[in-house]
């Protein structure tokens, strides 16, 4: 037991490595409060293209959130980051890899609010646009508040996805948490470092994960 | 291609995102790649769903216990993120002896993070079928276990046919995660294609395949949707 405790949480090795590790989840905070917004934005803009725009551009939509839904994202993050300087085009890795996260999680997110547009009844529209509201002011006063309401569990549940999804930066040396714990490991030849980076993640996203859970069981007692 | 003459924009860009001569070289890596990609996959989906079912089904037993544990796995393996299970399996229990190779890393990880997701969907779908049912069905003679299996079950999992379906092709997609740890799959064998041949057309050919395997699977999806809507 005082052996597995020295292999997987080695109290001097947590010391050493604290600041490098917390230097790390600062990025991975820094990366999600990036792309979250972007993503929700984005996502936002797809599904009103969707569901408002003119036919030739719903079908755009489906094909771009289809496209980006059955790309693995670590293929496209790869495919942007080895893939564009082929261009010729210098991108620097954070905007790389917030590219790469944002055409995956505003196709993801762009689902969500279709559903959740779709979920808001027609008669919101007319309503509103007879109290004299223009089509953009129904919009964002009366439909999508409503359209947000109704799918709120899955928007939070996909933004838990894509705070999961910073680790993969990781992979073209971005300094997050996962980043950094390993190259931590790497060094003092101990897995404590990546023990302690799974512990962070824990902390971090347990609660989201709880009040996931919450309203999930809410509504079904609702039912 | 030592000409003087400088390429225009676009050759160079067919020259290294689409090369013929390079495809040639590497389709055959690429095959096998995609290939280790698909039994992966499936795998993966074997695993994932049957022991998230039987967790699911333990759950609904209410033994305090023995939920609790259930709760507690649910919980961490839908809060870590997949790459870090993965890096945690095979690079942090070679340590204590526990060596495994990349393919079980891989397959084992997303085999957790898969079940933990579909024992929640089950469990929550078993949730939402009126206890009505669990009495009537009692009322005629049959036992608990026959009730789960014949009348719970099958309407619980109808329900859970679409997120389901949603949750499994994610997880499938993190078989390209495998990559991190030198397992032989799709992306890896693409990217090394490309850094060794210093063109990307290896990794775009990666990327149709991709594109080729699950393009089927997220349409399905969409399908499964309308088909299986909980009609309220």
């Amino acid at each position: 037991m005082d052996n597995l405790i020295n292999v997987f949480f080695n109290l001097d090795i947590i010391e050493k490595v604290w600041p490098f590790l917390l230097q790390g989840l600062w990025m991975t905070l820094l990366l999600s409060l990036t792309v979250v917004p972007l993503g929700l934005a984005g996502g936002l803009a797809v599904a009103l293209a969707g569901n408002q725009g003119p036919r030739w551009l719903r079908w755009t939509t489906v094909v771009y959130v289809d496209f980006f839904r059955a790309f693995p994202p670590l293929v496209l993050l790869i495919l942007i980051y080895f893939g564009v300087p082929f261009l010729g085009i210098d991108l620097p890795k954070f905007a790389a890899v917030a590219l790469g996260f944002l055409l995956n999680t505003s196709s993801y997110y762009g689902e969500v609010f279709r559903a959740g547009l779709e979920s808001v009844p027609r008669g919101q529209m007319e309503a509103a646009r007879s109290t004299g509201l223009n089509r953009a002011q129904a919009l964002w006063h009366v439909v999508i508040p409503q359209a947000t309401r109704n799918v709120l569990p899955e928007l939070i549940s996909n933004t838990l996805e894509v705070i999961k999804l910073t680790a993969l930066a990781s992979v073209v040396a971005l300094p997050e948490l996962l980043n950094n714990a390993r190259q931590a490991q790497a060094l003092t030849y101990n897995p404590t470092p990546i023990v302690l980076a799974a512990l962070m993640y824990l902390v971090l996203l347990w609660p989201v994960v709880r009040l996931l859970s919450r309203l999930e069981h809410r509504s079904t007692a609702v039912r | 291609m030592n000409s003087t003459v400088p390429l225009s924009s676009m050759d160079r860009f067919v020259s290294s995102f689409f090369n013929a001569e390079v495809a040639a070289r590497y389709v055959a890596p690429i095959l096998d790649g995609m290939l280790l990609t698909i039994g992966l996959g499936l795998c993966v989906i074997a695993t994932g769903l049957v022991l998230g079912l039987v967790l699911a089904v333990l759950r609904i037993q209410h033994v305090k216990l023995v939920n609790a544990f259930i709760i507690a796995f649910a919980d961490i393996f839908r809060a870590l993120p997949p790459l870090v299970v993965i890096i945690l399996l095979f690079f942090a229990f070679p340590y204590i002896e526990l060596s495994m190779s990349a393919f079980t890393a891989t397959w084992l990880a997303l085999s957790l993070v898969l079940a933990a997701f579909t024992e929640e969907i089950f469990w929550a779908g078993m949730l939402a079928i009126p206890k009505g049912q669990w009495e009537a069905a009692r009322s005629t003679g049959m036992g608990s276990w026959g009730t789960l299996v014949h009348v719970i079950l099958p309407q619980a999992v109808r329900m859970t046919v679409p997120p389901l379906t949603n949750r499994t092709i994610a997880i499938t997609k993190g078989t390209a995660l495998g990559s991190v740890v030198a397992l032989h799959e799709l992306l890896n064998v693409s990217s090394s294609a490309s850094s060794e041949a210093g063109n990307a057309t290896p990794l775009v050919m990666g990327a149709v395949a991709y594109l080729i395997l699950f393009i089927p699977f997220v349409v399905l999806g969409r399908w499964v949707e309308t088909r299986f809507a909980w009609k309220r």
